[in-house]
């Protein structure tokens, strides 16, 4: 294990404003990455993951604030950290790629000019310069006639290519972490393994870390090292991957795992219904007292539905948050 | 490239030939009531013989088609008739006031362009904030004041009272004769502008690669001159052309009001006097050339925005 | 529910301050606009036609005369609310024309398609084509000064907007399933096209008639100030304004209250149109948060 994590969180709370008052959408979230390390972070749409890797390139906009807590990269707290301090990082030394590449795109501007636009921000390269890289750039994210393709528009690309120019643009300056969004969802089922097979290819090669953000715990667990599911705002387990899907702790993990429908189980348990974890994922200003996944939790008891459990580390490794984890 | 353009221009074709038609059929619907106008100003009945020989002179006695091919006939060749009022040809009368004209509507347009769109983007910049409010409620009350009014306002203001600006007329065709009408047509084309860009530059800042370039690390000012800018544009570009159209109807009443000498106070006079050749040539001149700036328009659009495809 | 939407519900909320603004403001100027124009007979303090008494002549606004006197010696202010019905009244009657032209043509087109929708088509953007003012003027040099030539105008040069959002309606709505459904139950096509399609295009065609009422006022201020819509002595507000510009350096006050009018009315239009399309059509809206 190295000295200093590369990220650091702890007792990260973000808040919303909302109609005058104050109410944190995510609580106590802490979790590190270290060096080149690939960390997968999981949960259904509305538990926050997605505003807490906002929160770490310092993209949350209002009505959306860091509440509380430190994020530290090599181990200064960027919350200390100047707007321009902040800026000096983003792009440069922590790069993100968002869900939708079709709009994440500037529509009006060819696809050169938008990687190019990362050298000359950050390496002081002049214009001519930038675009000899983006070509090249191009080229290492597997796209065919990259001195062509660069003069074209993100309406003249697929959307397959498209997220292969977000990786070009977000892996220009060589960042020590890549925050990846939901980077395959929108994209058809045979792009969605080349896209995630360049991003492991090129990150390793690089020393980049990941955080891949998901709400697919299959993908997640098979390219990251270690797995920490979210829900409602809280993160409820923490594992290595391997074991987070082979015996996993919390109740709520088990769901997502037992819901994933796996090929040959029909010729090994026969023919049986898709689990699903009943209820739906509570309202950020609605969250149950006591265990936030007690309503749906069918190992829930009385002191479930009555206090909050606290972080356990676990003797295998990792942690969860569950009185009557597994 | 060049084909496209020669293929949008040629598509205004039929419409030119449109207007025409209906132009001429607006106005051959009054055959009678020419010479009834003519005998109108006071002189008492016409003779007889006269008004045979005037109608023989317009060709009012010909079947109609005959009268359409000569008047496009005529038309294509440039002649517009003769003035009821002056007995000069239309063409020139219509030539003398080109410039005013064009000197009137251009000069509002830039200044709404100038004063409204940089409004508009910092309003949208500090949504909230006193200049947006401000503006907004400007732009709602420019929208809304008619422009005679404001114009009769601003001439008591600067001209009667303070002296600074010469309160009506062309004179010598200097700058301070022009100030007073182009402020007044511009005030609605500005807060329009200010209002469309404001909400242009609100949607697009709010889009997902604007997130994307913030991510890359840039200053808010590189984000909007970098990637905002161009994208507003298209979305203004639109606003611009259609707004020609409703100025060249207003620049009208404000050519009235100010005793400007172009076309518009041309049409107003010749309507009032039911001139119609001069009504005819003057309309169809206006609607030429707004159809010409339409045209122009529909091909910056597509020279600033690569999506439309104009293959 | 998702943070996002969450997110999306607190902007919402602040939009929704200056709705209400628009609202209130807007409606209560229209409502008074409609109120002294409805009473003006009871409002006024004089005939504004016939009380012309020239030792009055000029009289700047005083206790007596409100909003002072013109050039023959009329009250103003008798003449400014009497000019409120007549001003409404067209605005009124020529956004309705303007509104079942645009309706009709729209609506059928959408519907029916083909060369009909074609037809419609080519002779919107031939009405685009020209500028609304000029046309109407083009129709006043033909018909001669007067209301009923006036509404003719105005109805006739600004049905376009109307007809292509009727025709978008149209053709969205016409692939919905209660549509098909009212087809298949033998409903004949007109009924189809009053009971099915119709009421879900209301919205949208609200909103234009607002503003579009608004358009007409400023029309025809526009027109009478030219001396071609309501012509003196009757009291059109433009007409007003026209009289009052001969007399700019003598009675500047009679520039001030016929336009202040109209402005008023218009602004109301306007901020209420604004309100209604945040509520009725929320895609179009114009103002955002």
């Amino acid at each position: 294990m190295s000295a200093v994590p590369l990220i650091e969180v702890e007792n990260l709370r973000i808040d919303l404003d909302a109609q005058g008052k104050r109410v944190p959408a995510v609580e106590g979230v802490s979790f590190r990455i270290d060096r080149g390390e690939t960390f997968g972070l999981v949960g259904e749409s509305g538990c926050g993951k997605s505003i807490t890797a906002l929160a770490l390139i310092g993209l949350l906009r209002r009505p959306l604030s860091i509440g509380g807590g430190t994020i530290k990269f090599e181990g200064q707290d960027i919350r200390k950290l100047s707007t321009s301090g902040r800026r000096s990082l983003r792009g440069n030394r922590i790069a993100m790629i968002f869900q939708e590449p079709m709009t994440a795109l500037n529509p009006v501007s060819p696809v050169g000019r938008q990687i190019a636009e990362m050298f000359v921000l950050h390496k002081g390269k002049s214009w001519r310069e930038a675009k000899q890289l983006a070509v090249e750039a191009l080229a290492q994210v597997r796209v065919p006639a990259p001195a062509r393709r660069v003069k074209d528009y993100p309406h003249q690309l697929s959307g397959g290519m498209r997220q292969r120019v977000m990786i070009a643009i977000a892996l220009a300056c060589g960042p020590d972490l890549l925050i990846a969004d939901e980077p395959t969802t929108a994209l058809d089922v045979t792009v969605q393994a080349e896209i995630i097979e360049l991003m492991r290819e090129l990150c390793a090669e690089k020393g980049t870390a990941v955080l891949m953000i998901s709400h697919d715990l299959g993908l997640v667990a098979n390219v990251c090292r270690r797995v920490a599911v979210m829900y409602a705002g809280r993160i409820v387990e923490e594992r290595n991957s391997d074991d987070i899907f082979r015996t996993p702790s919390h109740p709520y993990t088990r769901g997502l795992v037992r819901s994933l429908p796996r090929l040959g189980s029909r010729a090994a348990h026969g023919q049986t219904r898709l689990q699903e974890i009943k209820g739906v994922v509570p309202a950020i200003a609605h969250f149950p007292v006591g265990c936030r996944f007690n309503p749906r939790c069918p190992e829930a008891t009385d002191i479930c539905r009555q206090v909050e459990p606290a972080e356990e580390l676990l003797a295998a490794g990792g942690l969860v948050r569950c009185h009557h984890h597994g | 490239m060049l084909a496209f353009a020669s293929r949008r221009i040629l598509q205004t074709v039929p419409t030119v030939l449109a207007v025409v038609l209906l132009i001429f059929v607006l106005f051959s619907v009054i055959p009678g009531s020419i010479i009834s106008s003519l005998s109108d100003d006071g002189r008492g009945p016409m003779d007889v013989q006269v008004v045979e020989r005037m109608k023989k002179e317009l060709g009012l006695d010909d079947p109609v088609h005959v009268r359409f091919t000569s008047y496009i006939s005529r038309l294509a060749v440039g002649d517009l008739g003769t003035s009821f009022r002056t007995r000069e040809p239309v063409g020139s009368m219509i030539a003398k006031r080109m410039w005013p004209t064009l000197q009137l509507i251009f000069t509002s347009m830039l200044l709404a362009i100038v004063l409204g769109i940089p409004l508009g983007f910092i309003a949208a910049l500090r949504p909230g904030g006193i200049v947006d409010m401000a503006s907004m409620v400007g732009a709602v009350s420019g929208l809304s004041m008619p422009k005679f009014w404001l114009g009769l306002l601003l001439m008591y203001l600067f001209a009667l009272t303070l002296g600074w600006l010469p309160s009506f007329g062309y004179g010598d065709g200097s700058l301070k004769y022009l100030i007073l009408p182009a402020v007044t047509l511009g005030v609605s084309p500005m807060a329009l502008l200010a209002r469309t860009t404001r909400a242009a530059v609100l949607e697009i800042m709010t889009a997902d690669f604007v997130r994307t370039a913030r991510s890359k690390g840039m200053s808010e000012l590189r984000v909007v001159k970098w990637h905002v800018m161009r994208n507003a544009l298209v979305l203004i570009l639109t606003t611009i052309g259609l707004q020609f159209g409703a100025l060249m109807g207003q620049a009208v009443v404000v050519e009235k009001l100010f005793s400007w000498p172009g076309v518009g106070s041309l049409l107003v006079d010749s309507v009032l006097q039911r001139d119609i050749p001069a009504v005819q040539g003057s309309i169809l001149v206006a609607v030429f050339f707004f159809l010409a700036i339409n045209t122009l328009v529909d091909l910056l659009y597509v020279v600033i925005d690569p999506r439309i495809k104009y293959t | 529910m998702s943070t996002l939407s969450t997110v999306s519900t607190v902007l919402a909320a602040k939009w929704r301050v200056k709705l209400r603004f628009n609202l209130v403001v807007g409606g209560t100027l229209f409502a008074l606009a409609v109120f002294v124009g409805l009473f003006a007979d009871w409002l006024a303090h004089t005939d504004p036609v016939m009380d012309a008494n020239l030792l009055n002549a000029e009289e700047p606004p005083s206790w007596k005369w409100w909003f002072g006197t013109d050039a023959q010696g009329r009250d103003i202010y008798s003449r400014v609310v009497h000019g409120a019905r007549i001003s409404l009244t067209v605005g009124i009657v020529s956004q309705f024309i303007n509104s079942i032209i645009g309706i009709s043509l729209g609506l059928t087109a959408g519907y029916f398609g083909g060369w009909w929708d074609d037809f419609v088509n080519g002779l919107t953007n031939l009405m685009l084509a020209i500028p609304s003012l000029i046309f109407a003027l083009a129709i006043m040099a033909v018909l001669g000064p007067g209301l009923t030539s006036l509404l003719i105008a105005l109805g006739l040069t600004n049905w376009s907007f109307t007809c292509r959002i009727a025709r978008a309606s149209a053709l969205s709505l016409k692939t919905q399933g209660y549509v098909q459904a009212a087809k298949v139950l033998g409903y004949g096509d007109l009924r189809i096209m009053t009971t099915q399609l119709l009421p879900n295009m209301l919205g949208p065609i609200i909103v234009i008639g607002t503003l579009g009422m608004g358009g007409a006022v400023l029309a025809e201020a526009s027109l009478s100030f030219l001396g071609l819509g309501i012509r003196p002595p009757y009291p059109s507000w433009g007409s007003m304004l026209s009289e009052a510009r001969d007399q700019i350096t003598t009675a500047p006050w009679l520039s001030v209250f016929p336009g202040l009018a109209i402005f008023l009315t218009v602004l109301g239009l306007n901020l209420l149109g604004d309100g209604l399309r945040d509520i009725l059509d929320p895609q179009s809206r114009s103002t955002r948060v």
